[in-house]
């Protein structure tokens, strides 16, 4: 790597100051406050941290994280990787992580969807992975029509490679602008955001994965790698037992699209996919947690899609805690919980809690799902008898009961 | 063709416009006829397919820019639902869906776009834009409760004579002139987005009571509960 000008070395070292005494002072990880401080004394920070480092930006609705830490996995082959493992997908978030690992010749950066034609114009990474677009938190994100489009108009002109799931097709538009993109049928569960045709509006017909517009010649591109149930075949036509350890079809998606992220980066199939095996969780996602004789796992779902997510990795013969929040981060308004299906939980033993248990519980009635109300989730836990139980939770509800738990995990 | 003792709930182009939990409104209303015997059934009309004048309660909801314009062409074009109107079906029109109704609306980048003509309003983009929980007193002429649900546009709607106000705000924006939505005859235009009839089940049973006529009461704790808890979080106590 080619060193730092010395304000940026100044600015990055300040920066890394103040997320350790974040840390320390218990106030948080510290990737956003200490990523702040860098940019004030140097607004260039991020262009001069990302120079001359082989980035990959992901960007999605849903699955940015678990991806990013995919990918991260699958690169370390390689050699240091610099990643914001915590989340934190904003400029500030991107420059705490790399000044924490500025020698790193890689760079794996979740992207917050707004911000993807933003950082991609700053750090000028050369893959970029596109995984899902739907709706979420809409009182303070763009809607996703318009987010599309931004992805178009960043991607357009720039020898930049995407890695794409062309199995949704707001996805596919938003990515076709790229000079090469590499198309993976990475499936598509939550379809409620994607039957006009983002090119001209008309209806999309769709039959099995395939997709086309049947008033313009937009369609789905034919996919380089496929995600097939528990196997990926590559692009060579050769398939892989995927065998990850976590849960369900959403993250078995999210690896193929690491894999093609990890080939972008010279990585073959072969030596990614050991290292994406022993991912287990990821920032608490998935994780398990004990409190006498109770086995709860932990599931984050912030939007519709999500949802839809969590209750195909969550085991039917188990009860289940769900905690709902509209904190900031969550969203502050809970219309979202009449796009989820919850009657798929009818006669499952289902435990409501959350700040904004009330909302849950009035849809849950509405869809004729019997459920226990809990002020709190300790004393939902209490109810559970000893054994396994699944907890399924929005953002801050996810953290509240991570930080019960000492965010050991 | 279901018979004729079957409540229609007809939704228009959910693939278009249903951004915002629209469905909820949807289920609510089929659920408070269910829960008096009332056999109802929701019918989903896509942006592709014809426009059934033959329903009795019509719901049109919120959604982005581009898609409000296509749906205002289509709904035109159609013309079943300007059928229904005039033969007496109720409508709740939300939001993006809201604006439709009128003689236009602000496209993506402001400009004036011709709505279907069903309302006697007409609605502006805004200098900014209006998010958050909202409240008001509705027209004394309805008999309802204080409505409370959530707003999210960027749309200023004036009113013309044709309608009567929906409502006063007490906290939020509304039509941004001091009032929130509209009626006229049984076609009730809003900017409570999503699931404004689990926020406002009196609401629901208005629209169901013009097809329908009298309703018995319902058990409704749980809905009570939840208006309770949105009144104290946004009300000044």
């Amino acid at each position: 790597m080619t060193q730092l000008p010395l304000r940026a070395q100044l600015a990055s070292a300040l920066g890394r100051s103040a997320a350790t005494l974040s840390r320390m002072t218990g106030r948080g990880d510290g990737s956003v406050i200490g990523g702040r401080v860098g940019l004030m004394l140097e607004p260039d920070l991020l262009r001069k941290l990302a120079h001359d480092r082989k980035l990959a930006l992901v960007s999605a609705t849903n699955g940015k994280t678990t991806t990013t830490r995919l990918i991260t996995s699958a690169l370390l082959d390689l050699g240091e990787v610099a990643t914001n493992a915590f989340g934190a997908n904003m400029p500030a978030g991107h420059v705490s992580a790399l000044s924490q690992h500025k020698d790193a010749p890689y760079g794996v950066l979740e992207v917050d969807e707004k911000y993807l034609p933003e950082v991609l114009d700053t750090t000028g990474a050369g893959v970029v992975c596109l995984m899902n677009l739907s709706r979420d938190q809409m009182d303070r994100a763009a809607e996703i029509w318009l987010l599309a489009q931004k992805w178009r108009r960043a991607l357009s002109g720039r020898p930049t490679h995407v890695i794409a799931n062309c199995d949704d097709p707001l996805v596919t538009w938003g990515a076709s602008t790229a000079a090469k993109v590499t198309w993976v049928a990475g499936g598509q569960r939550w379809k409620e955001d994607s039957w006009c045709c983002p090119e001209c509006g008309g209806p999309l017909d769709r039959k099995d994965a395939d997709w086309a517009c049947r008033e313009c010649t937009f369609h789905r591109p034919e996919p380089q790698w496929i995600v097939d149930d528990e196997a990926v075949i590559d692009p060579r036509g050769q398939r892989w037992l995927l065998d990850i350890q976590l849960p369900g079809q959403a993250n078995r998606s999210n690896a193929v699209m690491a894999l093609a992220v990890a080939e972008a980066f010279g990585l073959p199939v072969e030596r990614a996919l050991p290292r994406l095996r022993e991912v287990t969780s990821v920032a608490g996602r998935y994780t398990m947690v004990e409190r006498d004789g109770r086995h709860a796992r932990l599931l984050l779902s912030k939007n519709p899609a999500g949802w839809l997510e969590a209750f195909d990795v969550a085991d039917p013969r188990l009860p289940v805690i769900l905690s709902v929040n509209a904190q900031g981060p969550d969203g502050r308004d809970t219309s979202w919980l009449w796009d989820v299906d919850y009657r798929i939980l009818r006669g499952r033993p289902v435990f409501v809690t959350g700040e904004r248990r009330l909302d849950l519980a009035l849809r849950l009635d509405v869809a004729e799902v019997p459920f226990v109300l809990c002020e709190t989730f300790s004393e939902a836990l209490a109810m559970q008898p000893p054994g396994r139980v699944d907890v399924i939770a929005n953002y801050t509800a996810f953290q509240q009961i991570r930080s019960e738990f000492g965010r050991a995990v | 063709m279901p018979s004729d003792s079957v409540l229609r709930i007809v939704w228009i182009y959910p693939d278009l416009l249903s951004t915002y939990g629209d469905q909820g409104n949807a289920l609510v209303l089929e659920q408070r006829a269910r829960r008096r015997g009332i056999e109802a059934e929701i019918v989903h009309v896509r942006s592709a397919d014809p426009v059934p004048d033959s329903g009795d309660i019509y719901l049109i909801g919120g959604g982005e820019d581009r898609p409000q314009i296509l749906a205002a062409q289509r709904l035109r074009k159609d013309g079943g639902l300007h059928r229904a109107i005039a033969r007496g079906a109720a409508m709740l029109a939300v939001c993006a869906g809201y604006q439709i109704m009128g003689s236009t609306f602000g496209g993506e980048e402001g400009q004036p776009v011709d709505g279907i003509g069903l309302l006697d309003i007409a609605s502006f983009r805004g200098p900014a834009r209006a998010v958050g929980e909202l409240v008001a007193e509705v027209d004394s002429a309805l008999g309802l409760p204080t409505l409370t649900g959530f707003e999210n546009h960027m749309g200023v709607t004036s009113l013309g004579p044709g309608v009567r106000p929906l409502s006063r705000t007490v906290v939020g924006t509304g039509n941004g002139d001091g009032f929130e939505g509209c009626y006229a005859g049984h076609v009730i235009g809003t900017y409570l987005h999503g699931p404004a009839l689990a926020r406002n089940p009196a609401l629901a049973d208005l629209l169901l009571s013009w097809r329908v006529g009298d309703l018995p009461p319902l058990d409704d704790t749980r809905y009570e509960q939840l208006r309770q808890e949105r009144f104290n979080a946004v009300l000044p106590r």
